[in-house]
């Protein structure tokens, strides 16, 4: 949580930083450090947003604990960027969703998978509900297709409108402008292949994180990888079903090797296997650049990846039996959850993060 | 590998073939260098894991020589360029084929540096540094140090930290072995071959006091606390021959707010020519605008240190805002002169004559916002060049303490980084590298990464020599090598 104190050290590291610059190279923040004069709070917020966290300039650091500079760049910026999410969320939460945001998050999803079995069970007689559903109708027997497509399309409404809000406010904090203009477009493609690879996470020289320690790595570089694709193939699986179903009208369940299965249960496994093994780094790895405070949000995010690629499975694997109706029907309350949950979790990172990026490569543009 | 209390008995009642003392630049690159070339190898570092790589953890950079620009360095740096820029600090105070060797093998080092987990700040990647004569170390020495004790240990060499050694034990010029305080008690360690890396002697402030009287209390040590000489101190005790000046030490200004050790390269003082500087009196002591190279900071800091009670003032006003670089700790700040002395528990009413005195002096003045320096005339000191008046609020001032970086002294080394003992011998299986023989190379003055590049090659060659030694038995039947 964004305290006075929290600014003041993070300020304070900056300005030594500033002073000191011997983490040049490793990543944009340093880049994005030198463009800035001033360190405000916008300023810090702005630079904790493009913080990747690979934790390089905390090992590199002379100036770390036990030294008394104490500088710990990675754990100061995640206080910041945790503050970044609470300040901008629009509708603005109670404080305590993000204070106590692994308990949030866990309380919503519940709430949320109590929800969907409940309504499902209303639409559906006990008894068809634990049969197995081999007729035409399919999923849809359970969940009828509109209602489907309009509570999840009211889901994925409703974030994106408070995304955009929280974008808007945090654009204009780090400096506002038009975000469309020539320079931007001469940046894009900067900025695109530095979010989908990552680039940030490469060490300067392409030795990687310390992920856990001082040795380096690339797994954690990886996991987001094997965790953001996975979930874009899970979206392109569903986007391919809705078109078979409602364009081409061929109904589900598809064969296991159709392309809206393989495409889920690859991007299924790749989620699970990305998920967890953040879990492992953040379990094995020495705890002293990670703040304490942000531990909750951490495995709360990473659970709710885990029981959303591990529900979407297990609907795939045990979709003839009786228990699909229950499986999808959680299934579902998890996606719910996941995507109303998306502007209260650590998953906005990503947002804040392409910003902030998209930021620096139009400074560093401005800058030549 | 890393050995645990436990096993410290262990380490004592094992023979090495190669016993490195002090685990900075130079103790890592014989370590490493020794155990690729087959010899079982224990670093002693007195330092804790957190706290280890003496000076070497501060270092940002390193001179090498090149023939050809490159992905780190623009331009080229040829080895008689080096050598002149050498000759020209030192005013010729080095041992010209050390230096020479040095300068060579300068050359060829980043690849092993590299091969050992090294790594160097791109000139594409956002380090804008202009870099022609240095490659910086990417995330500074302590990165380096990181990497190279991942390798040690990775090629299993042991190592103890918190082991303190405090004696050689010589039999006629051959080393036998080394007593350590280590885990609460002395233990005697022996090996085939040593080699000494320990650093200098500048964080003892006692030694400093010989020199220095009590003007030492008013000292920073930029670098660790333990580079106490111990060892330095115990072979010229025992018939090393001595190198360097023992009452020189490399001094700059510092903010006088800064840590007592460890402040590191952040707490050096930048902008003295662009304002003035006044001791406690509140009196001008120097041509402030005389030196604008990098001389000024050593200039600096000896003058600061001979300052009473070791402290100086330097003070600007508004209209230097931005043009200094980012410091360490913000300037104390008044609206007035005389608030700002106050706030300095200096006396106003000099500090406010000083400052008159000195505006009166200026030649040029600021026109609309054109910054035209010029200089002082009819006051002593001049300010030969920046002279702007003092006289647009707020005004800034940055307090000065000397912040001793390294010492002069060392023990005589050959070109095989062999000690050299007072009676002209070499002792056969006890080597030197590092600050602990710099002065060799560097008699006086500084150039910016010549500290690392001395450490570098000469740990490589004391390592390699080491071990060579200690496999070979004896090192009068081999030819020459370097
Ligand atoms: C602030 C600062 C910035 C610098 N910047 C640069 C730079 O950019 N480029 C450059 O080339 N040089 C720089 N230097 C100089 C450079 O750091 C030294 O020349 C270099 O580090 C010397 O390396 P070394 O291995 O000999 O000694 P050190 O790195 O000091 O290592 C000595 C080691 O020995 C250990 N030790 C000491 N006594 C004992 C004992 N009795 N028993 C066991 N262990 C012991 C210490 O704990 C330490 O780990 C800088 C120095 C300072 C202080
Ligand atoms: S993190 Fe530490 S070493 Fe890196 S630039 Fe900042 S102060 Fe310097
Ligand atoms: S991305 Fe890595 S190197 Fe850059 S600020 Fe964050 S932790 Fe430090």
């Amino acid at each position: 949580m964004q305290t006075p104190e929290a600014i003041k050290t993070a300020r304070r590291a900056i300005e030594i930083c500033k002073a000191c610059r011997y983490c040049d190279g490793y990543c944009i923040v340093f880049e994005a450090m030198e463009l800035r004069r001033g360190c405000t709070a916008a300023d810090i917020g702005y630079l904790a947003n493009l913080c990747h966290n690979c934790r390089n300039c905390y090992y590199a650091c002379q100036y770390a604990p036990p030294h008394e500079f104490a500088i710990n760049l990675p754990k100061s910026f995640s206080e910041i960027r945790m503050d970044t999410y609470r300040r901008y969320a629009w509708p603005h939460p109670p404080d305590i969703i993000f204070r106590r945001n692994g308990v949030a998050v866990a309380t919503f999803t519940a709430l949320a998978i109590a929800i969907t079995v409940t309504l499902t069970l209303m639409l559906r007689s006990p008894s068809g509900y634990f049969k197995p559903h081999l007729d035409q109708a399919g999923f849809y027997a359970i969940v009828p297709w509109k209602i489907m497509v309009s509570v999840a399309g009211a889901a994925i409404g409703m974030s994106l409108v408070s995304l955009t809000v929280s974008l808007r406010r945090f654009w204009r904090d780090m400096g506002g402008g038009r975000i469309f203009n020539d320079r931007v477009i001469r940046v894009l493609s900067t900025v695109i292949y530095d979010v989908l690879s990552l680039r940030n996470m490469g060490g300067g020289e392409g030795h990687g994180c310390n992920d856990r320690d001082e040795s380096f790595s690339r797994a954690r570089r990886y996991c987001h990888h094997a965790t953001f694709y996975g979930f874009m193939l899970c979206s392109a699986s569903t986007i391919v079903a809705s078109v078979y179903d409602h364009v081409l009208n061929w109904r589900a369940p598809y064969p296991l090797l159709s392309i809206p299965v393989v495409l889920g249960t690859g991007g299924g496994l790749c989620f699970i296997v990305g998920a967890a093994g953040f879990g492992l780094i953040k379990l094995t790895g020495d705890p002293s650049p990670v703040s304490r405070s942000m531990l909750g949000s951490d495995y709360a995010m990473l659970g709710l990846l885990l029981v959303l690629a591990g529900s979407g499975l297990a609907v795939l694997a045990l979709r003839d039996t009786a228990g699909m109706s229950i499986l999808l029907a959680i299934h579902l309350g998890i996606v719910l959850s996941f995507f109303l949950l998306l502007p209260y979790s650590k998953l906005v990172h990503g947002i804040y993060r392409t910003a902030a990026l998209l930021r620096a490569a139009m400074e560093r543009e401005a800058s030549k | 590998m890393r050995l645990l209390p436990s096993t410290r008995s262990f380490a004592s009642s094992r023979i090495y073939d190669v016993v490195v003392v002090g685990g900075g630049n130079a103790g890592l690159c014989a370590a490493i260098m020794a155990r690729q070339s087959g010899a079982t190898v224990l670093l002693l570092e007195q330092a804790a894991r957190d706290l280890r790589g003496g000076n070497s953890r501060h270092a940002r950079n390193l001179r090498v020589a090149h023939r050809m620009p490159g992905r780190y360095m623009h331009g080229l740096y040829l080895p008689n360029e080096y050598w002149e820029d050498l000759i020209r600090v030192t005013a010729g105070q080095t041992n010209a084929s050390l230096a020479r060797s040095m300068i060579d093998q300068s050359a060829h080092v980043m690849p092993w540096m590299a091969q050992c987990g090294a790594r160097f700040q791109s000139l594409r990647s956002g380090a804008r540094r202009p870099s022609r004569k240095t490659v910086f170390l990417l995330g500074g020495g302590k990165a380096l140090l990181n990497a190279y004790y991942l390798t040690a240990e990775r090629l299993g060499i042991d190592i103890l930290y918190e082991t303190e050694v405090v004696s050689f034990h010589f039999d006629g010029g051959i080393a036998r072995g080394v007593t350590a305080l280590t885990g609460g008690a002395a233990a005697t360690i022996h090996a085939k071959a040593f080699v000494v890396t320990s650093g200098g002697i500048q964080s003892d402030i006692d030694w400093l006091k010989r020199y220095w009287g009590d003007a030492a209390d008013g000292f920073l040590i930029r670098g660790t606390a333990y580079a106490k000489g111990q060892i330095l101190k115990d072979l010229l005790d025992q018939g090393a021959a001595p190198v360097g000046n023992p009452a020189q030490w490399h001094i700059v200004a510092v903010d006088a707010r800064a840590p007592k050790f460890d402040g590191g390269i952040v707490s050096r003082i930048d902008c003295l020519p662009l304002g003035i500087v006044v001791d406690r009196n509140g009196r001008r002591f120097h041509d402030e605008g005389a030196n604008i190279g990098p001389e000024r900071y050593a200039i600096w800091g000896n003058l600061v240190a001979q300052c009473p009670s070791q402290i100086a003032y330097a003070i600007f006003d508004s209209k230097i805002d931005g043009l200094s670089r980012p410091s360490l700790y913000p300037p104390i700040r008044a609206p007035t002169i005389a608030e700002l002395a106050a706030k300095l528990a200096l006396n106003p009413s000099s500090v406010m004559a000083t400052v008159d005195a000195f505006n009166a002096a200026v030649q040029n003045t600021l026109h609309g916002k054109s910054v035209s320096p010029g200089h002082t005339e009819y006051i002593a000191p001049l300010k030969s060049r920046w002279a702007l008046p003092i006289d647009t609020p707020p005004f800034d001032c940055f307090p000065l303490r000397p912040g001793v970086t390294f010492n002069y002294l060392g023990v005589k080394v050959d070109q095989n980084a062999h000690v050299l003992m007072t009676n002209g011998r070499e002792s056969p299986n006890t080597f030197a590298a590092g600050s602990i023989m710099a002065a060799n190379v560097l008699g006086r003055g500084y150039l910016a990464g010549i500290g690392i590049a001395i450490g570098t090659v000469f740990g490589r060659i004391a390592g390699r020599e080491a071990a060579y030694y200690a496999n070979s038995g004896s090192h009068k039947d081999r030819a020459p090598r370097h």
